[in-house]
């Protein structure tokens, strides 16, 4: 049994358990941090840098997701400086892929989209990468359009950890980084690869999608991940 | 009171901008009297005016021609909006920035069976090698995103300038919307 730690979130007096991570107590206490590839049900990475948060004494800002909660911590979720970070990484996300929201499977149920709505972002600074990136149709079932891929790794993670077959992976570093299925072989021909859409329903964008979908009819279902979690015990 | 001047200019769009600017409907009315409409493919004018107070940019930054007028245009206009995602973002045209521009000419024009295949190359400007977003050519005041924004997006947007607020679209549109 862990013990119990005493902080501050956005001045306010919590608890939590100190096994827990910033995250959940500030949603336990009904603090809004915002998150793109946390998901619950499956473990944390701290990939997209939503959930950043200052912590008192500590110079660099802390993902909240992966950042246990210690005694007399003293932690701010909003400010400019977070704003500020927040907004860059999700213009980078917009910038480095190819999203065009208009003609894509998740518009208006996207994640991505959303997060750039909830941070006030009206245009990206950045200049656009264009990046070459392909898309893997070759599954009876389900298509994987890397363009509209963000990185997030719950594809991976919900293969891996629920599904149990790892199909999903991570090639490559920095912005040449690609989820792959198998050692980068076509999805359809996949040995390993159960069907289950798993991927599919958790992916937060267009990334990942049934085939026959049009623009905007692609909405995820993944309340799923939470029960089969609970019921594993694998939820605190 | 004096009556703002508005231009709007349609560069490489599809034309829905303005046609959601149309459906604004009867609150043309109320926006008439306030407004005077000085260019745009709605009237008949050529030159874009030496003043404009307000102008609305639809359409992404595609060819030579899009260039030249989008920076004349940025040197007399006080207020510059980017109307709409291919203003905002590159949209749809900057699907071929992936690309090139060479393929996309090469992939309509040669490749079909057509007798005397020719690139076009007369009265037709010739193709950026990238499209680009309104604001990385030049500087815009207003980003108004969305495919195409609402009649009540820009209705508001622009009862705002024309009442001289600064107008905030946060929350009210987004990309695709």
């Amino acid at each position: 049994m862990s013990r119990v730690a005493t902080l501050k979130i956005n001045g306010q007096d919590v608890s939590g358990r100190e096994d827990e991570t910033i995250l959940e107590v500030a949603r336990e206490n009904g603090i809004p941090i915002p998150t793109l590839c946390q998901i619950e049900g499956l473990s944390n990475v701290g990939a997209c840098r939503m959930c950043l948060v200052e912590v008192a004494g500590i110079s660099k800002l802390l993902p909240a997701c992966t950042t246990r909660v210690a005694e007399g911590m003293d932690v701010r979720t909003e400010s400019e400086r977070l704003t500020h970070y927040r907004r860059m990484a999700v213009e980078m996300l917009f910038a480095e892929g190819n999203h065009i929201c208009s003609v894509c499977v998740s518009n208006g149920h996207c994640e991505l989209q959303g997060m750039a709505v909830a941070l006030g972002i009206d245009h990206i600074h950045l200049p656009y990468l264009a990046p070459r990136r392909g898309v893997d149709a070759s599954h009876e079932r389900f298509t994987f359009d890397a363009n509209r891929c963000i990185l997030c790794t719950r594809c991976v993670r919900v293969c891996d950890e629920i599904e149990g077959a790892h199909t999903w992976d991570v090639m490559g570093r920095g912005v040449g980084s690609v989820v792959i299925t198998d050692l980068n072989e076509r999805w359809g021909d996949s040995p390993t690869c159960t069907s289950c859409g798993k991927c599919v329903q958790t992916c937060p964008t267009g990334a990942l999608f049934i085939k026959g979908s049009a623009v905007g009819e692609m909405t995820k279902r993944n309340t799923f991940l939470t029960y089969i979690a609970q019921m594993r015990g694998n939820l605190k | 009171m004096t009556r703002k001047t508005i231009a709007t200019v349609w560069l490489d769009g599809c034309s829905g901008c303005h046609m959601s600017f149309l459906d604004i409907d009867h609150r043309l009315l109320d926006l008439a009297d306030m407004i005077e409409l000085v260019y745009s493919p709605l009237v008949d004018r050529k030159d874009f005016p030496e003043s404009v107070d307000i102008t609305l940019i639809e359409g992404s930054v595609s060819n030579q021609a899009d260039l030249d007028k989008i920076r004349h245009i940025r040197a007399h206009t006080r207020t510059l909006i980017s109307l709409g995602d291919c203003a905002v973002t590159g949209n749809v045209p900057a699907l071929r920035n992936t690309i090139g521009a060479e393929p996309v000419l090469q992939r309509a024009y040669m490749e079909p069976d057509l007798l005397n295949a020719q690139i076009p190359t007369v009265g037709v400007p010739p193709l950026l090698p990238v499209v680009r977003a309104v604001h990385t050519v030049v500087r815009v005041d207003v980003f108004i995103p969305g495919c195409p924004p609402s009649a009540d997006t820009i209705f508001n947007a622009l009862s705002d300038l024309l009442n001289d607020r600064q107008p905030s679209v946060a929350g009210k549109t987004r990309f695709g919307a």
